[in-house]
């Protein structure tokens, strides 16, 4: 019997995936003093599981190293060995380790065996501690290895080769691909591959073209020397090349005892080379990580759309018993229409009442299945804090409150990025450093609260930091001095704290990789504009600030005002129109002769005629003071539309256009109305845009 | 290949060729397009206009939740326009384009019939010259000695400005 075990492969990584999530906040929340072994036993339980499913689906590269950590937490487990800080460290790079190993696998792409290794490796030095260091090796090597190992004094009478070879930094731009090279070399005979990291610069000074690497390659069996040197003719020139016989005795000492302790030898990243390494066979702390950041990065960035939800079972029984409720009506109404007289009518619109609560309860649960709560965004925040926060040397609190919020699927996919560029602000700018915070008579530790909740048709998620909040003088200068803002601006408090969502603002006095580029707020404001939302600033010196972010419960439902203009039906956004009002003639002012204004107060407003920027020919009202003025703000566009008539204020559910035709300027999508006909909805912006053309 | 084929072999070979095409009329011409890509076929129902587009455009319906184009085949054609009476007919097309589904009506005076047509018998459509736009005709056929236009219906649907704006897009 044979089973497509791929089909199941997504349900594996799912769970993987929420298995490391459940490790990594039970990590966190492990308290060094007073271990609570339950938290030790859902992380146990959870690395538990990643094994079995990856030694049943073949992955066993996870397995295998899943096992290390499940050992190590065995222990915990037992309390045969005490939990430490560097301990749970360990453990947390193994989950992000492992993260990075499933989602390659998921992808199809290669695992980075370079950090695997060294993730492993830390994790078997705490596993053995320091005094059991010569077991290491064991542990360490794959069991070819150590098998080749144990097997080198057998074969001491064998002939070979050794050869050291350094090349010069510009090798690789030549073409030359030592790996190549020694896959060549390991076909000739028994390869063993020494690599020396002695050359090799700091990450930041690293050009990932220039080769820092050099080897020292024992090659094993009866191979004639001209063979080796052909291999190595194309790079004669640029690189040290000496190759000697072996010699047995000399070899086998430069296996057995270790490097000199500054050489640290590594695992090379290509399979077929893979078992025939050496590994080292001194153990140090603090090896250099050669991993490959920048591919990371993208991996993580590849794996972060999801397709599919996961729903609790309670909604979807309410779904089915609705269904049910539903079927039952529509019998009900048959039965009353299959012959109707007119005494039945009180039946029937009975009837038209259940059915009408049946479909709104049913449209309710139907968008409650897309509804996920905030938690799936808080959970990544004490991670990213804990790592920050030691990163500065600050002491930071994260409180997370209303995690239980619930929020449409498609707002928690978009807001996650920006929560975490303004949590990075809280943390780089807000928060001080300890001795400052107890400078200022403040708690050393400070604290960032995540609070969600719901205010009205919306949801609240507010980042709250006790730090030194935003000096409102020193924004005001920096942003003159930036060229943004004209010194003879008077700003209120709160157009000075919106000044930090200026593109190419920055107070930073120098660049960090956490934050301070001056990029960022602009976008952070603009993503959550376009997810129908706004962002307001409170700060309060010396005491912290707290940025709140207002949106809408759900993308796919909008409140609606539709309006009309002669025999057409168009929706403008409820949340846009600032007011609707009837004009008289005495308001209006033209601009050259063309554009018209009107006076809103204080303030001049242009007019935009729906039926000119529509063509709608069959309008009633052509003369201002014969419709109406609907005053609208889009995104910081105000304007006035003129309309024939206010229809009425409806909730609309939010359809495509462009899935089967193409995007309309002045439209952001369509809805369906009540007959079935479609409406426009309308996009202000674009609007103003169309009808300054 | 031997000398001998089996009658029935031949047969077989010959239907494999065979293509379906739904035929419907414009004025005097008769035009096809390809079964397959046909969704349905409905009666013509006053649709929502769409501002600031190509006449034939005559904008959007719902078709059971969706939002689906409707364009006049006659106007995209250049051919005289023609009221709507309760026989015109929208035949509701389906293809995919880059990966994604799209569905498009076309207004059309009368679907007449489904033929068999053997894709060798199709010929390319010759150049007409400046006046007819050939771009979207994939080749003529003969049924019943009348002729057939068949439609290239992912043209159609894609110069129709079914992509989003910026690529095939005629925005002026």
């Amino acid at each position: 019997m044979s089973i497509d075990m791929a089909q199941f492969h997504q349900v594996f990584f799912e769970e993987s995936f929420e298995g490391l999530d459940i490790m990594e906040s039970g990590l966190l929340n492990l308290d060094m003093g007073d271990v609570d072994s339950e938290v030790i036993n859902t992380i146990f339980r959870a690395a538990h599981s990643i094994k079995g499913g990856s030694g049943t689906f073949g992955f066993s590269a996870v397995s295998n190293y899943t096992h290390v950590m499940e050992t190590l937490l065995d222990e915990m487990r037992d309390g045969r060995r005490q939990v430490t800080q560097s301990a749970v460290d360990v453990l947390l790079g193994s989950v992000d380790c492992l993260r990075e190993m499933l989602s390659a696998i998921q992808d199809e792409n290669e695992i980075d065996e370079v950090s695997v290794a060294e993730h492993k490796k830390a994790l078997e030095i705490e596993l053995n501690g320091k005094q059991e260091n010569s077991q290491v090796v064991d542990v360490d090597i794959p069991e070819q290895a150590a098998n080749e190992i144990t097997a080198i004094p057998n074969d001491s009478s064998e002939s070979g080769w050794k050869i050291s070879f350094c090349p010069h930094a510009d090798l690789l731009k030549t073409g030359n691909d030592p790996v190549r090279m020694f896959r060549e070399l390991s076909e000739l005979g028994d390869l063993e591959v020494i690599v020396d990291l002695q050359g090799v610069p700091p990450l930041f000074d690293l050009d990932p073209e220039e080769c820092h690497l050099s080897w020292t390659l024992i090659l094993k069996g009866d191979v004639p020397r001209e063979e080796i040197d052909d291999i190595f003719d194309w790079v004669e020139d640029e690189c040290d090349l000496s190759i000697q016989v072996l010699n047995p005795l000399e070899e086998s000492i430069s296996i057995q005892q270790p490097e000199p302790s500054s050489v640290v030898d590594q695992a090379i990243p290509v399979a077929s080379l893979a078992t025939e390494n050496p590994v080292n066979s001194e153990p140090k702390k603090g090896i250099p990580v050669v991993a490959k950041p920048a591919k990371s990065e993208e991996k993580k960035a590849k794996a972060a759309a999801s397709t599919s939800i996961r729903v609790d079972t309670g909604k979807i029984d309410t779904l089915i018993n609705m269904v049910g409720e539903l079927v039952i009506t529509q019998s009900m109404l048959s039965l009353v229409g299959e012959d109707f007289t007119s005494d039945k009518i009180d039946q029937l619109k009975n009837g038209l009442v259940q059915l009408e609560r049946h479909t709104r309860e049913l449209q309710e649960s139907v968008m409650n299945i897309r509804m996920l709560p905030i938690s799936f965004v808080f959970s990544r925040f004490p991670r990213l804090v804990h790592d920050l926060s030691s990163k500065l040397d600050k002491k930071i609190e994260l409180k997370l409150v209303g995690e239980h919020t619930e929020v449409d699927k498609t707002v928690v996919e978009l807001i996650s990025d920006p929560l975490v560029h303004l949590v990075r602000n809280s943390l780089d700018h807000g928060i001080e450093m300890p001795a400052d915070r107890i400078a200022a008579g403040k708690p050393e530790m400070g604290t960032i609260t995540l609070e969600a909740y719901h205010r009205g048709g919306n949801i609240v998620i507010e980042v709250k930091d006790d730090g030194k909040g935003l000096n409102k003088d020193f924004l005001r200068t920096k942003a003159i001095e930036k060229g943004l803002l004209d010194p003879d601006t008077v700003l209120t408090d709160k157009q000075c704290y919106e000044l930090i969502f200026m593109a190419g603002f920055s107070t930073a006095e120098k660049l960090t990789d956490v934050s301070g580029r001056g990029v960022g707020m602009d976008v952070v404001r603009r993503n959550i504009q376009s997810l129908g939302g706004n962002i307001e600033i409170t700060s309060n010196l010396g005491f912290g600030s707290t940025i709140s972010i207002n949106l809408p419960l759900t993308l796919a439902i909008l409140d609606g005002q539709s309006i009309a203009v002669g025999d057409e039906t168009f929706i403008v956004p409820l949340g846009s129109i600032i007011e609707s009002i009837k004009i008289s003639d005495k308001m209006v002012n033209r601009v050259a002769g063309k554009g018209e204004t009107f006076r809103l107060r204080d303030e001049y407003l242009p007019i935009v005629r729906m039926h000119h920027v529509f063509n709608v020919e069959s309008a009633k009202a052509t003369k201002l003071t014969e419709g109406l003025l609907v005053v609208v703000d889009g995104q910081g566009v105000r304007c006035g539309l003129f309309v024939d008539d206010l229809l009425g204020q409806q909730q609309v559910v939010i359809k495509s256009l462009e899935a089967n035709y193409r995007r309309v300027e002045g439209v952001s999508s369509a809805t369906i109305l009540g007959d079935g006909s479609v409406a426009l909805i309308l996009d202000i912006p674009g609007l103003v845009r169309l009808s300054n053309q | 290949m031997t000398q001998e084929t089996d009658p029935q072999e031949v047969e077989e070979i010959k239907r494999g060729n065979f293509l379906q095409f739904l035929s419907f009329t414009l004025g005097e011409e008769e035009y096809g397009v390809d079964i397959l890509s046909v969704q349905e076929i409905r009666s013509w129902e006053p649709v929502s206009r769409i501002p600031n587009v190509p006449s034939y455009e005559k904008g959007v319906v719902n078709l059971r939740g969706a939002i689906v184009p409707i364009i006049d085949l006659r106007e995209r054609f250049n051919l005289a326009h023609s009221e709507y009476t309760n026989l015109t007919v929208v035949v509701v097309l389906q293809t995919t384009l880059k990966g994604r589904s799209r569905t498009m009506g076309v207004v059309v005076d009368s679907v007449s019939d489904v033929n068999d047509i053997d894709a060798d018998s199709i010929q390319n459509a010759p150049d007409f010259g400046t006046k007819v736009s050939t771009e979207f005709i994939s080749g003529l056929a003969l049924v019943d000695e009348r002729m057939l236009i068949l439609l290239d219906v992912k043209k159609l649907l894609k110069l129709d400005g079914a992509d989003d704006a910026g690529e095939d897009d005629d925005e002026s």
